[in-house]
């Protein structure tokens, strides 16, 4: 406050919105929430870490020249032997430090699970959308699709997507596509969620007043469900985007430790642990530990958070 | 009731038409197969009759339906990598997974059985509620992970189970069996566990819930007034009227236990179809990842169908719900 002096007009009314974000329904139930409070503080610290990784970052594991051979399999804060440098989490068989691979390794992971949500998210809402509102035969080919895909479990989805865009890219580009194969593969197998709920919705919606009023005054489809119906089946939505960022995350993190994911040149949270358990035999704990324990943490509490939201966005429910 | 049976199985073909259709994309768009079959040195004159050979030079629809002629023949070539026929390489894998979804499923439906029953009598007790906070974390923690903690435990830690493959396999016939050597029981144990914990917990809930909706009931009550033992009120009355979602649940998630098999085979390097097709994605094997899908299709909608029939006949309900829709 002492840097950018508010006028005390506007210093009042920006103290009053924030009153009142402050006492709304959602903000007191996120307060009551301890487990929310906790899972949003652990989300918030990994996905802050994640984008400023190379600033965080100790070392920079993807550029040769600072590695050091000697510095292989150095156990956490404990002195090399060699170099007598000391690394918070270890290092790797090459000298990688753990910790600076867990950071840029938690941005692909991030990256991938939000890309792939949002391709899901805008997929889904466009056909959950569509089937709803033109119904007929658009309906039918959309919804159709949809059950013969539930009828397969995602990660078996996604992987033969990923094994036929594999097959389709020369092996030249495999290495820099894979991470946007991911990002497609989980994405397409996971916008049946989303269809469902906005169909569900919209079709709720679609007979209310407010619509039919739109219609009277001759606006068009596309602006009725863009405008109109669409803000008004946003909190689903929502609730089920959290939910699938946990389980993108988890998708993503399974294929790259099966080995059909974000390759070793880029590796992943999953790549890692792949490449930890290797290790696992000969004592080397932490080059697997860590990376598995912050998936966990990330996995766990957006996880939670998401369980939270449903229930705070829809009291019904409880 | 006819007609609603003839419907489901026609729509059983169709999505096993339309699986077929991906299947047969695959073969025919990813990768020539005629560059994947013919070597380096070549004519055009080779390329030409292999074309003629296999049928590429035919219409769209007319080699769609030879694919299909040949897979429900079981027929999908030869593997690209191992250069054998697939069906072969499949029939081989084939007992190593159905042994492991077998022994985990049914550990899923003992345990999830029992500990739901367990924590729907004892709700307010604190071993229930161990088991039900228990069970969340193990619903977030991913497969993989949940098979290499295992593996550091007893495998690395202790020392007590193997941690990857089959041990030793008896041949029966056409079969390989694991059950009965003493090795073989040991390598099947972490991975059973392993496949079968998620199930577990999703039964054990699901038990958990419908035994509590149920306990509520009159007859119930009127059981206990009549002095029978707790012990025949839980299991003989309670438990039976909660048991066909848990029949049709389980049913369903057979499925998901085969395509889960593919993480828990390669966590433990189990050699079944599952790190097979895995393999086969890595190594871009087109006619082995088409055989997977094509088979495991079939047993999904194969269990899909069956499923809905069970319960169509297990619950009367059902059938007079749909006509009285029907007739408004």
């Amino acid at each position: 406050m002492t840097d950018a002096p508010l006028s005390p007009v506007r210093e009042a009314r920006a103290l009053k919105r924030f009153k009142r974000a402050w006492d709304s329904d959602f903000a007191y139930s996120f307060r009551r929430s301890p487990i929310a409070v906790i899972s949003f503080f652990v989300v918030v610290v990994l996905v802050l870490s994640a984008v400023f990784a190379p600033l965080i970052a100790p070392h920079d594991p993807f550029n040769p020249a600072t590695l050091n051979l000697m510095n292989g399999f150095t156990a956490p804060m404990e002195p090399n032997a060699f170099t007598g440098e000391v690394f918070l989490m270890g290092t790797d068989d090459q000298g990688r430090d753990v910790f600076s691979t867990i950071l840029f390794g938690m941005r692909i992971s991030l990256f991938v699970g939000f890309s792939a949500v949002l391709l899901a998210m805008v997929i889904g809402v466009t056909l959950g959308l569509l089937a709803a509102y033109i119904g007929g035969w658009t309906e039918t080919i959309i919804m159709r699709t949809a059950d013969v895909q539930l009828t397969f479990p995602a990660i078996l989805v996604a992987m033969l997507i990923f094994g036929i865009a594999k097959g389709i890219t020369p092996p030249e580009y495999r290495d820099q596509m894979a991470i946007w194969v991911l990002i497609l593969a989980i994405g397409l197998s996971d916008w049946v969620q989303f269809a469902r709920v906005v169909r569900g919705a919209t079709l709720v919606e679609k007979n209310k007043e407010y619509v039919q009023a739109a219609r009277l005054i001759g606006r068009s489809r596309g602006a009725i469900m863009l405008r109109h119906i669409l803000p008004n089946v946003l909190n689903p939505v929502l609730v089920i985007a959290t939910i699938s960022l946990a389980l993108a995350i988890i998708a993503e993190a399974t294929l790259s430790f099966l080995g059909v994911g974000a390759p070793p040149t880029r590796p992943s949270l999953g790549t890692l642990i792949r490449i930890g358990q290797e290790f696992m035999f000969s004592g080397e704990w932490w080059i697997l530990f860590f990376p598995a324990i912050t998936l966990l943490a990330l996995a766990l509490s957006i996880n939670l958070l998401g369980d939270w939201l449903r229930d705070a966005l829809n009291p019904r429910l409880r | 009731m006819l007609a609603y049976i003839i419907r489901r199985v026609f729509q059983s073909a169709l999505v096993l038409l339309i699986v077929g259709l991906v299947a047969f994309a695959m073969f025919r768009f990813v990768g020539d197969p005629v560059d994947n079959m013919l070597g380096q040195e070549r004519t055009q004159a080779d390329v030409e009759r292999l074309r003629q050979q296999l049928g590429l030079d035919q219409p769209f629809p007319v080699q769609y339906w030879r694919f299909l002629e040949q897979a429900v023949q079981g027929n999908f070539g030869l593997s690209y990598r191992q250069g054998r026929p697939v069906s072969d390489i499949l029939i081989e894998r084939l007992p190593a997974t159905l042994e492991l979804a077998f022994v985990s499923g049914l550990f899923a439906l003992a345990f999830g059985i029992g500990l739901g029953v367990f924590t729907a009598i004892r709700r307010k007790g604190f071993a229930a509620n161990a088991i039900m906070t228990l069970s969340l974390i193990g619903v977030s923690l991913p497969t993989f992970l949940i098979g290499i903690l295992l593996i550091y435990v007893f495998s690395v830690e202790l020392g007590w189970l193997p941690s990857f493959g089959r041990g030793e396999v008896t041949r029966i016939g056409g079969w390989t069996t694991g059950f009965l050597t003493e090795s073989g029981i040991k390598a099947l144990i972490l991975p059973a566990f392993t496949l079968g914990l998620y199930q577990m917990t999703l039964i054990m809930r699901l038990v958990r819930t419908e035994m509590l909706e149920v306990l509520r009931q009159d007859y119930i009550r009127f059981a206990r007034a009549r002095g029978l033992r707790e012990r025949a009120i839980n299991f003989r009355h309670a438990l039976k009227n909660t048991l066909v979602p848990v029949i049709t649940i389980t049913g369903l998630q057979l499925g998901s236990i085969i395509a889960f098999a593919i993480i828990t085979e390669t966590v433990f390097q189990w050699p079944g179809v599952g790190l097979l097709f895995i393999n086969a994605i890595q190594f871009v094997d087109i006619p082995v990842m088409a055989a997977y899908l094509m088979m495991i299709s079939v047993m999904f909608v194969g269990i899909n169908l069956i499923v809905d029939l069970l319960y169509f006949a297990i619950d009367p309900r059902l059938r007079v719900d749909r006509s009285a829709g029907k007739a408004t």
